[in-house]
């Protein structure tokens, strides 16, 4: 019973707590593709970078409250410097859609046109966050690190194995439930929801009836923007600030929202769990575990890993391959919000 | 009128020839300012320079020429910018040598792509690779740094001398982490140690917990890090401490260095390392020396003074800032017979040289090339304690 309980503890250490939290993060950062999928009917590949600017700015007031004085408690600071973050990377996708994106709009480009110019968006927000905070390795966590570390777990409870749970990954787990409440809040309930799914289900009905597309455009932008934000400071508080990585991120965040069914809210959250999980599961080596639960003599001499953990990007381009080739609508049927 | 001119053509002329042979003699340091260990790399450069400083200052060398340093930037990752800013340093500044490169990848790309094309003589301060040792270089690459196979001999040791018989241990995926990992894998199975598992991890992401993960379950006494300080080795170190995975860290030369300490606080208490470095009277004055310059002694700063040393009385005793000449007299100043240089004697090491005399450069880190020509290796015993470096012995 204790070796089950031991190899239980190893896949929750290893494979359920992170798994919740990474899932989370790409959760929310699928959810603002898909919106801008959604209400805009293109792939935004700035998204990465506007979650990377949103966070910087994040970081900055985190710094000035830190030096100010200010603390959260037990908590992360820059829980308290996000609303700033989010009203900085409104004002720079508003500014950016007025800027850029409006003109294509008008000229009605098609949606590959629209893709590459968000390419070349990419590529002047990335050069704007290096010039303001630089290249390198930003450390912005503060607060009480652990809510349970792996030796008191040991103590605790007398098993082998220990358990440790991060504070940062029970409140990115707390922020991402949370916030996916309040967008489907939004969406489901409110006038203005109701009106942005129209239009992105339909939208010469929609304008046809009185919807003022120019508002549903804001509106889609402000809450991508939001959520690019909440989800690039809760990756960065849980795992380390390094604009490079928020490009790496995009690949796994247009994986999830493909696998969940690009448009549609609820697939983007399922995929984000999807592909975090299958991340996990796929590299993990599960030796101790199958160690524990077989009889001694059949304990195994390898790694009983599937796939070597330089391969974890690849899990997510297969699993997108298979969904496109499958199912390309995606698990949720998707290309409706 | 038009004398005029032509004479002030002709002078110009002549001039010009002469003004660029000067009394100047150019030394490329060839460092990895931006990249894995940035952090390293201005002491390390700056050490070299110091050397340059007392050779021109002495007004012995070469009949009192004078000896600059052109800075590049060889990225310690990046190939193809390395010998980019190689091929730069060698035919656009004209440097008569090369102290660097830093970092074995890139010292092994540009020695085969430019400094064997253009017969230019490298003398790497910190590539520790054992793929160099035995390299094809024509006879122009040295390095005052020991190979790994050396390294993983003292880590096995230490390892041994501590009873630990079982080790997990990850690398940095490029010829550095591979050639430390496969050399420590092999020295420690030697004395009958296991390791559980070698398995490389990429510098740049945010992220290490699938790796750790993979590593927690190999199991282990102490996981080894053979990676970089500022980059992949320190996320694995974090990620191991905060899913519980691992208390004790070995850590080679590369994550050597103040940044990780500070970074990772009193969890890192324990761990042990080592790193290129001597108890021999050469450290404790090359110590003062860095002081009084205003720089710290750090890790690799020795071997950047030693190797600029080497170059310059190397070109002392050949007479001549040729490479082809004076790469062959690197082994005779640096080994016995001959009177004792220790750092800041560079002067009487040059006069000695120029009398015809026979010299034994100790410098800084107790220089002794062997093989192909390099260090045969004094290692620092790195205790973290109380949240810094210490040492705990010299081997």
């Amino acid at each position: 019973m204790t070796d089950f309980l031991n190899a239980l503890v190893i896949l929750a250490n290893f494979i359920l707590v992170p798994g919740l939290a990474y899932g989370s993060q790409l959760a929310l950062g699928a959810l603002g593709v898909t919106l801008v999928y959604g209400v805009l009917r293109f792939s935004n590949f700035a998204h990465g970078e506007t979650m990377a600017f949103g966070t910087m700015l994040v970081i900055l007031v985190t710094w000035m409250l830190q030096g100010a004085g200010a603390s959260f408690g037990p908590l992360p600071t820059a829980l308290l410097a996000l609303p700033i973050g989010i009203a900085g990377a409104v004002v720079l996708c508003l500014v950016t859609d007025r800027l850029v994106y409006r003109y294509y709009r008008r000229q009605r480009a098609s949606s590959v046109i629209y893709l590459i110019v968000s390419v070349g968006v990419m590529f002047v927000y990335n050069g704007l966050i290096r010039f303001v905070i630089g290249p390198r390795d930003q450390n912005f966590t503060d607060g009480q690190r652990f809510i349970m570390k792996a030796r008191e777990f040991k103590n605790m409870t007398g098993l082998n194995e220990g358990l440790a749970i991060k504070t940062t990954q029970a409140v990115t787990l707390g922020t991402a439930v949370v916030t996916v409440g309040i967008v489907f809040w939004f969406l489901n309930k409110t006038r203005t929801g109701k009106s942005m799914r129209a239009f992105s289900d339909n939208e010469d009905l929609a304008l046809l009836s009185g919807i003022n597309p120019d508002r549903v455009v804001m509106i889609a932008w402000i809450m991508t923007a939001a959520l690019a934000t909440i989800a690039g400071t809760l990756y960065g508080l849980d795992k380390s600030f390094k604009p490079f990585v928020y490009l790496q991120l995009l690949l796994p965040i247009f994986a999830a929202a493909i696998v969940g069914g690009v448009g549609n809210p609820l697939g983007a959250i399922a995929g984000g769990f999807v592909i975090a999980f299958s991340e996990l599961f796929v590299t993990f080596a599960y030796k101790r575990v199958v160690t524990y639960m077989v009889p001694e003599s059949m304990a195994p001499e390898g790694l009983v890993q599937i796939l070597s953990t330089d391969y974890k990007f690849a899990v997510s381009f297969m699993i997108l391959v298979i969904v496109l080739l499958v199912k390309p609508t995606g698990i949720f049927s998707g290309k409706s919000l | 009128m038009k004398k005029i001119i032509l004479a002030a053509v002709a002078s110009a002329l002549i001039a010009g020839p002469a003004a660029a042979d000067g009394h100047g003699v150019k030394i490329g340091v060839l460092l990895g300012f931006t990249g894995p260990i940035e952090s390293l790399a201005p002491d390390m450069a700056l050490a070299a320079e110091l050397a340059m400083k007392e050779v021109t200052d002495s007004g012995a060398f070469m009949g009192g020429k004078s000896v600059s340093a052109v800075r590049g930037d060889s990225t310690c990752i990046d190939s193809a910018a390395a010998t980019a800013t190689a091929e730069r340093l060698i035919t656009s500044d004209k440097v008569s040598g090369i102290m660097g490169a830093d970092c074995s990848g890139v010292t092994i790309a540009t020695l085969q792509n430019v400094a064997m094309a253009k017969g230019v003589a490298m003398i790497s301060p910190s590539a520790t690779s054992p793929a160099l040792s035995d390299l094809e270089d024509n006879g122009l690459f040295f390095r005052t740094a020991p190979s790994d196979a050396r390294q993983g001999q003292v880590i096995a040791e230490i390892l041994k001398e501590r009873g630990i018989k079982t080790v997990a241990m990850t690398y940095t995926n490029n010829d550095y982490g591979k050639g430390l990992a496969d050399s420590i894998q092999m020295n420690f199975e030697k004395v009958g140690g296991t390791v559980t598992i070698s398995a490389a991890h990429e510098d740049g992401k945010a992220d290490y917990g699938a790796e750790v993960g993979a590593l927690a379950q190999a199991g282990g006494e102490v996981l080894i890090v053979a990676g970089y300080l500022d980059q992949g080795g320190k996320g694995i170190i974090q990620a191991s401490l905060d899913s519980g995975s691992f208390d004790t860290f070995v850590l080679p030369d590369g994550m050597i260095g103040d940044s990780l300490p500070a970074a990772i606080g009193s969890d890192l208490d324990g761990s042990f390392g080592t790193v290129p470095g001597t108890d021999s009277p050469g450290a404790a004055k090359m110590s003062e020396m860095a002081a009084a310059a205003g720089f710290a002694n750090g890790p690799f700063a020795s071997e950047s003074y030693d190797a600029a040393a080497l170059i310059m009385l190397a070109m002392q005793a050949a007479g001549s800032t040729d490479s082809a000449d004076y790469a062959k007299k690197v082994m005779d100043v640096a080994n016995a017979p001959g009177e004792k240089i220790f750092p800041g004697e560079l002067a009487k090491g040059l006069k000695i040289l120029a009398d015809g005399g026979d010299i034994d450069y100790v410098g800084a880190s107790a220089v002794e090339l062997i093989g192909a020509g390099e260090s045969a290796g004094n290692y620092r015993e790195i205790l973290v304690k109380g949240g810094e470096n210490t040492t705990a012995r010299f081997r």
